[in-house]
């Protein structure tokens, strides 16, 4: 198993280099000059010029690459071109708010996609089925910008119930989570649904329903097991554009996490600073992604004997 | 002879495409969430399409009538007018042609470049295979909207660059689908009989291979067409997408916001409008996977 780990983490290395390269790259095509961002509309021709030269931007793309991924290696993503602020500092300050409002959205989407999932399964078509499909349905369309807005003005504005905007207190991430969650609260209760469908008619949960099982004992501990796994995939997954989605609800809820940071990053041709939190971003979704595959074989033992095979040959 | 044994497999080789294509559109229809979202998804089109006669662009969607600013809905204005004096049924109406517009577009491209990146890699399988999978799983790796943030930063906003940012964004996705499904068919029977004739490379692929390996891609591309259309909305929504006055229905609804507290039927109707064509196209994806799938044959 730690054979596995280490492998996926070595073959991660290069993701994110492609991915450092990829960015830099797009950002070099930016047009607008970062000398002059830094120094502003009033400085001269020739301060721009120098400062150009001493950043090293007069160098070709290849050269700046390497030095920005030399330094990187180090642990020196560069100062933000806006704030002169270390990137890293900027990022390590942002993501907190970014990754409680994502966790909250998943463990929301759990807590509730997995039961609604279960017991729609259980009672195919029945009025409770129905409901839990249509608000699925409606959850995966909506858009979560609209959506979030059209809390503010029920909680917010009509009932005064909960803050619109910012990030200072409990009540304020109650929104946002609930916004990010709707869509993978959605995507939750319809593969649950789905693959607790497929199970039930497996032959072993007759075999257990013949031994006189419970009801209650067949469908958790027989059924809901083996119907997890595609689930957790779906979470893993889910992380990745949860992180995307973030971008778009903390900037309906004004909250100064990763999302706006590249947003705004984007907006003033922060270079440094954009490459470095979408770098940043991938990552976190990438150990995510190996955290569920290393899971998967702790609750399916048929995958576990999978990677020890694959990992010796 | 040769003429008529040609007309005969001619003919045979046309009923048996009609015949399963109608044995899908049995299936189809026997689903009713999934017919009620061709219906939506229709009317959309019809909407799209005829907006350019019933409604003018000039004079109703972009023309700014100060004396008429935010009138709630009444008969004169259904949606009522926005803090411009715009018509707000007016745009949204043309905003469906943009929104269908783009995501027809999005998916287009990205659908040509990605099937083509996945039949090579699928195909050839080896070093091509793995090169060009390692760099769709770098793409893979970065968020698809943020990627595609960072895309529109470099390019700028605007009609175009949100098109090429968000195609550029799913290619890797598509590119995917289409090796495996690839894959799954090179090896069978069928495409080595062609082999051995002698068919070409090209022909083998987009003859003998592609066809069978459309089903899934089908699914995909409806259902990559509502998070298209939900992308770009929220880009637009965050102003890095289709930039005002065009009435994209993100980027009404960013320019409704600001009226939120006082003029909220603004800030409805294109939100509902978004919401029902992400909605007609999702259930028409499901019910194409679900007609598309043998198990429901019986």
């Amino acid at each position: 198993m730690f054979k596995y780990i280490m492998k996926r983490l070595f073959l991660m290395i290069p993701v994110i280099v492609g991915i450092s390269f990829i960015l830099f790259l797009i950002m070099d095509l930016t047009p607008g000059d970062p000398a002059r961002a830094i120094l502003g509309d009033y400085a001269t021709q020739e301060q721009i010029a120098a400062l150009r030269e001493e950043m090293g931007l007069n160098d070709n793309f290849f050269v700046r690459y390497f030095r920005y991924a030399v330094n990187a290696v180090q642990g020196d993503f560069g100062k933000s071109y806006r704030t002169s602020v270390p990137v890293v500092e900027e990022i390590y300050a942002r993501f907190p708010a970014t990754l409680q409002v994502a966790f909250q959205a998943i463990m929301l989407s759990i807590l509730l996609g997995v039961p609604i999932g279960v017991v729609s399964a259980v009672r195919q078509y029945s009025a409770i089925d129905i409901v839990s499909i249509a608000t699925a349905l409606i959850f995966t369309s909506i858009p979560a910008f609209w959506f979030g807005l059209m809390l503010i003005l029920l909680f917010s504005l009509k009932l005064g119930w909960l803050p619109a905007v910012g990030a200072d207190s409990w009540k304020h991430f109650i929104m946002p989570s609930v916004t990010l969650a709707a869509a993978q609260l959605a995507t939750t209760i319809r593969m649950t649904r789905s693959t607790m469908l497929e199970v039930i008619r497996q032959d072993y949960i007759r075999t257990a329903m013949a031994k006189g099982a419970t009801r209650r004992c067949v469908i958790f501990k027989h059924a809901l097991r083996n119907a997890l796994l595609p689930v957790v995939t779906v979470l893993g997954i889910g992380f990745g554009n949860l992180l995307g989605g973030a971008l778009i609800v903390e900037s309906v809820f004004g909250i100064s996490g990763l999302g706006t940071l590249m947003v705004n990053s984007v907006k003033s041709k922060d270079a440094p600073m954009l490459v470095a939190s979408v770098m940043f971003a991938a990552l976190v979704g990438s150990l995510v992604n190996l955290g569920v595959d290393v899971l998967y074989t702790y609750i399916d033992p048929r995958v576990k004997i999978q990677y020890l095979r694959r990992a010796k040959s | 002879m040769n003429a008529s044994i040609k007309a005969a497999t001619h003919g045979r080789i046309k009923t048996k495409k009609r015949s399963q294509l109608k044995a899908i559109w049995f299936q189809y229809r026997k689903n009713r969430l999934a017919m009620f979202g061709l219906a939506l998804f229709v009317i959309l089109i019809f909407i799209a399409l005829g907006s350019g006669f019933f409604v003018d662009y000039e004079t109703q969607v972009i023309e700014q009538h100060m004396k008429e600013r935010l009138r709630p809905p009444s008969a004169a204005h259904w949606f009522g007018t926005d803090q411009y004096g715009r018509d707000v049924f007016a745009r949204v109406v043309w905003g469906a042609r943009i929104s269908l517009f783009v995501g027809l577009f999005t998916v287009g491209i990205a659908l040509v470049v990605g099937s083509l990146i996945g039949a090579l890699s699928g195909y050839y399988g080896g070093w091509l295979d793995n090169f060009l999978m390692r760099i769709m799983d770098v793409f893979l790796a970065i968020p698809g909207t943020i990627l595609a943030v960072a895309i529109v930063g470099a390019l700028g906003p605007g009609l175009f660059n949100v098109l090429l940012a968000m195609s550029i964004a799913r290619i890797p996705q598509f590119a995917r689908i289409v090796r495996s499904s690839i894959i799954s068919i090179r090896g069978q029977e069928f495409v080595e009989a062609a082999r051995a004739c002698g068919t070409k490379d090209r022909r083998i692929i987009l003859r003998h291979i592609m066809p069978n390996a459309i089903g899934p891609v089908v699914v995909q591309v409806t259902l990559h067409m509502a998070t298209t259309i939900l992308g770009v909305a929220g880009l637009s929504f965050i102003g890095l997408g289709i930039e005002p006055p065009v009435p994209e229905w993100g980027s009404m609804l960013a320019e409704a916001r600001e009226q939120m507290r006082y003029n909220p039927y603004l800030m409805f109707f294109p939100g509902m409008a978004i919401m029902l064509a992400v909605l007609s196209l999702n259930l028409i994806g499901d019910g194409l996977r679900d007609a598309l799938d043998p198990r429901m044959k019986n």
